[in-house]
């Protein structure tokens, strides 16, 4: 992992001093290190002159600014009210038997992150996930565990 | 010249300038029409839709405070439209809201409640999202609670803090329906930046934001036959209490405030006014000493310009924002804090009461104070120097709860001793008023005259601008502070932090050449404080500061040194301004902390 200060000083030259500078910033620690820390956040703060508390709304508000650490390959699945009456329950046990980890934690080979997400856009064809940027919708227990053991080939 | 544009609403004709919103035009044709994210003091959001309208020939419907007035508008306020869509807002809000208004401290207070009232909100149609939701209610902080399942997610609050006070502790996270207002990686309220100032709370239509009471823990000292009660209440609240007992905002209640309080139990009535004289006795020698070192000694380590340190949601905001500065900051206690070291030591002795049974409570127009209370290094006296702070709300709820009819109480006047006040002091409440009070007393210290302003009025540091320069050139010396002869003493007063955080900026960067600074977190001063009476607006400000100006022109001593109780503690106790007891009791140091 590159130094807090460092990374941000160089996105900061980079990309301007400035408020607007602050989702590119971001996104450039997440293409570096994966995922950003609160350390991260208040180098930002002190440097862009924005409130470390706005900051981390800002992060919350975009589901690739991971706060958290994170695997190669991150499911998110959707958690909305349609998928959870759509079945999303099954979905999630199916992949946390799978995998042997539950929602929120990482392999310890650090290849997979299981997380929930707010509705990611597909709700005619729920249940949903996302597994990094791809889109994977109308899931079964059985076309879902067909998905991740691809994945585990990989 | 403005120009004007004339629509019409409901069918009435009605002119307004230019740039003012569909809403304002309908409160001139005399039109409620209700809002939720609206608020005077805070840039339009447009995000809560109940202030909807419809305009004849257009599609949709407008949000009426965010759309500005155009040429020739016909606008329905009540429309059969408008009816229905407001209603579907307004349950759609309360289904996802834990409506237990019974147990709810807004309960009465609450515009979320109002609403659902005037519409008849009866059962939802929607289903009840609050057991989806995990909300949670911080109480992490002495002075706010924060209850995230009473939210509607206004933003009020964050624009309070981000345009106000630019501290920005709160922030809104997530989306779509786990939108929730947020701390930095949602830590308790109390390990983050928030000032504790309150500002959030006036500004917040619902029960989600509240400050912590302390009715309860009061009543029950009172009832307590064992312990000695003793109140003092500052200078703001005496102008505003009114406004929560059906008095309009201006009004001056202090005679009743005395009489109240009596009638409540406390066993003595005293006054925050006594300290604030004291404040200016010590700040002020505490300022003509930086300025004799750094002038006459040529000491490169004192720092200037001083500032004041009677805001504790200011002290806090240098602590976080500006710890490099914290030199800067005067030693002096805030009065709240001298009052209470004194009330358990000298109080005590000349009472002769036993310090362990007196249970020293405080009528604030603050919630920043609270907090103040609670810092560890405020126990000079060997106790919890002040017990328990009450908000300017709170007093009145205990009004209401013990059944006084306020309005028709006679006047009292304060106990003795430490009851004895000056106007010097009440204009505290006021912004300008710490640095008015400081030059009336320290002018006369050096010179040996009154200040040169008719009435003693200083006018320059008065009123709204968020930040008021003046200078006073010293003219006239007598024989100790011949040094000061012709400076020009510069001066500049800070209200809201965001004016703060500006003029800070200033001085970190050496652009600012003042000697004495005086800064309150709250808009307005303490007048405009966190504990204040909800609602707040500028026109309910100025009407608070015209009443504490008035106070002031009423009182029969106008400046500090002249309060007699002063030159009393100094001669049975104190000894002199920055004496060693003084420094034991009333005076303090500050703590560095984290930036978020
Ligand atoms: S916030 Fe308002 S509507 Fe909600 S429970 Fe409290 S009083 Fe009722
Ligand atoms: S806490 Fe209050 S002011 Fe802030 S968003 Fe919620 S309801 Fe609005
Ligand atoms: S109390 Fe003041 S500083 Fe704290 S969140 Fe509210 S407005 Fe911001
Ligand atoms: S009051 Fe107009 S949108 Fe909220």
């Amino acid at each position: 992992m590159i130094q807090t200060k460092t990374i941000v000083q160089e996105l900061v030259k980079k990309h301007g001093n400035n408020r607007e500078s602050l989702i590119p910033v971001l996104q450039g620690i997440v293409e570096k290190n994966n995922y950003i820390t609160d350390e991260d956040i208040i180098e930002i703060a002190n440097t862009l002159d924005i409130s470390a508390g706005e900051i981390y709304g800002t992060t919350s508000f975009y589901t690739f600014l991971d706060t958290e650490k994170r695997g190669k390959y991150v499911i998110r699945v959707c958690k909305s009210i349609i998928a959870v009456m759509k079945g999303k329950a099954e979905i999630i046990k199916t992949i946390e038997n799978i995998l042997n980890i539950k929602v929120g934690e990482t392999t310890p080979d650090n290849k997979f992150s299981l997380l929930e997400a707010n509705d990611i856009g597909w709700s005619d064809k729920e249940p949903s996930m996302l597994i990094n940027e791809k889109v994977y919708t109308e899931l079964t227990p059985e076309k879902t565990t067909e998905i991740i053991e691809s994945y585990l080939r990989d | 010249m403005t120009k004007m544009i004339n629509l019409k609403i409901n069918d009435i004709p009605v002119t307004v300038e230019e740039g003012a919103t569909i809403l304002d035009a309908a409160k001139k044709a005399n039109f409620k029409v209700p809002t939720l994210c609206n608020h005077s003091d805070l840039c339009v959001a447009g995000n809560c839709r109940v202030c909807v309208v419809e305009q004849v020939g257009a599609r949709n419907l407008q949000a009426s405070c965010a759309v500005p007035a155009a040429e020739g508008m016909e606008i329905l306020t009540s429309s059969a439209k408008v009816r229905r869509a407001r209603k579907n807002i307004i349950e759609l809000l309360l289904s996802e809201h834990r409506t237990d208004c019974t147990k709810c401290y807004k309960n009465g207070k609450c515009e979320l409640q109002d609403l659902a009232t005037e519409y008849a909100v009866g059962d939802n149609i929607y289903i009840d999202l609050v057991p989806f939701n995990d909300y949670s209610v911080d109480l992490s902080s002495p002075s706010i609670m924060k209850d995230d399942s009473k939210c509607i997610r206004c933003q009020r609050c964050v624009r309070t803090c981000a345009e106000m006070q630019q501290v920005a502790a709160i922030a809104v996270a997530n989306k779509g329906s786990e939108q929730k207002i947020s701390t930095f990686f949602d830590k308790p309220m109390a390990n983050v930046v928030c000032t504790n100032c309150g500002q959030c709370i006036i500004r917040c239509p619902t029960g989600a934001l509240v400050e912590r009471n302390s009715i309860d823990e009061v009543f029950d000292a009172i009832y307590d036959p064992d312990k000695h009660v003793v109140v003092q209440t500052a200078p703001a609240v005496r102008i505003a209490l009114g406004e929560d007992l059906d008095f309009e905002p201006g009004e001056r209640v202090t005679g009743k405030l005395v009489t109240s309080l009596k009638l409540l139990g406390f066993d003595s009535v005293l006054d925050t006014d006594f300290t604030a004289d004291l404040t200016i006795m010590e700040e002020g020698t505490e300022l003509l000493t930086r300025l004799k070192k750094a002038l006459v000694d040529g000491d490169k380590d004192v720092a200037l310009p001083m500032t004041t340190s009677c805001s504790p949601g200011w002290i806090k905001f240098i602590e976080h924002k500006f710890p490099q500065l914290l030199s800067n900051v005067s030693t002096c206690k805030s009065p709240q804090q001298m009052f209470g070291a004194l009330a358990k030591t000298y109080y005590a002795q000349k009472r002769n009461i036993d310090p362990s049974k007196i249970v020293s409570v405080s009528i604030m127009p603050c919630t920043a104070k609270k907090y103040e209370a609670n810092r560890p290094e405020m126990r000079d006296s060997g106790y919890k120097d002040v017990d328990y702070v009450l908000t300017t709300r709170e007093l009145a709820r205990m009004i209401k709860q013990a059944g006084i009819d306020f309005k028709s109480l006679e006047d009292n006047n304060y106990d003795s001793i430490m009851g004895v006040s000056t106007g010097a002091a009440v204009i505290f409440g006021a912004t300008g008023g710490v640095m008015e009070a400081a030059i009336r007393t320290a002018y006369e210290i050096v010179t040996g005259k009154e200040v040169p302003f008719k009435n003693l009025n200083i006018t320059p540091v008065r009123g709204m601008e968020g930040v008021k320069e003046a200078s006073v050139k010293i003219e006239g010396c007598v024989e100790d502070w011949k040094f000061l002869e012709g400076v020009e003493l510069k001066v500049a007063i800070a209200h809201g932090l965001v004016n703060a955080n500006n003029v800070l900026q200033a001085v970190k960067n050496g652009k600012a050449d003042y000697h004495f600074i005086e800064i309150m977190a709250c808009p307005g001063g303490c007048l405009g404080g966190g504990g204040q009476p909800i609602p707040t607006s500028l026109e309910i400000r100025n009407k608070r500061t015209a009443a504490i100006y008035e106070e002031d022109m009423n009182m029969p001593f106008r400046k500090s040194h002249e309060n007699p109780e002063i030159k009393l503690i100094y001669e049975d106790f104190l000894g002199e301004p920055l004496g060693h007891k003084s420094h034991e009791l009333l005076h303090t140091h500050y703590t560095e902390r984290e930036a978020y």
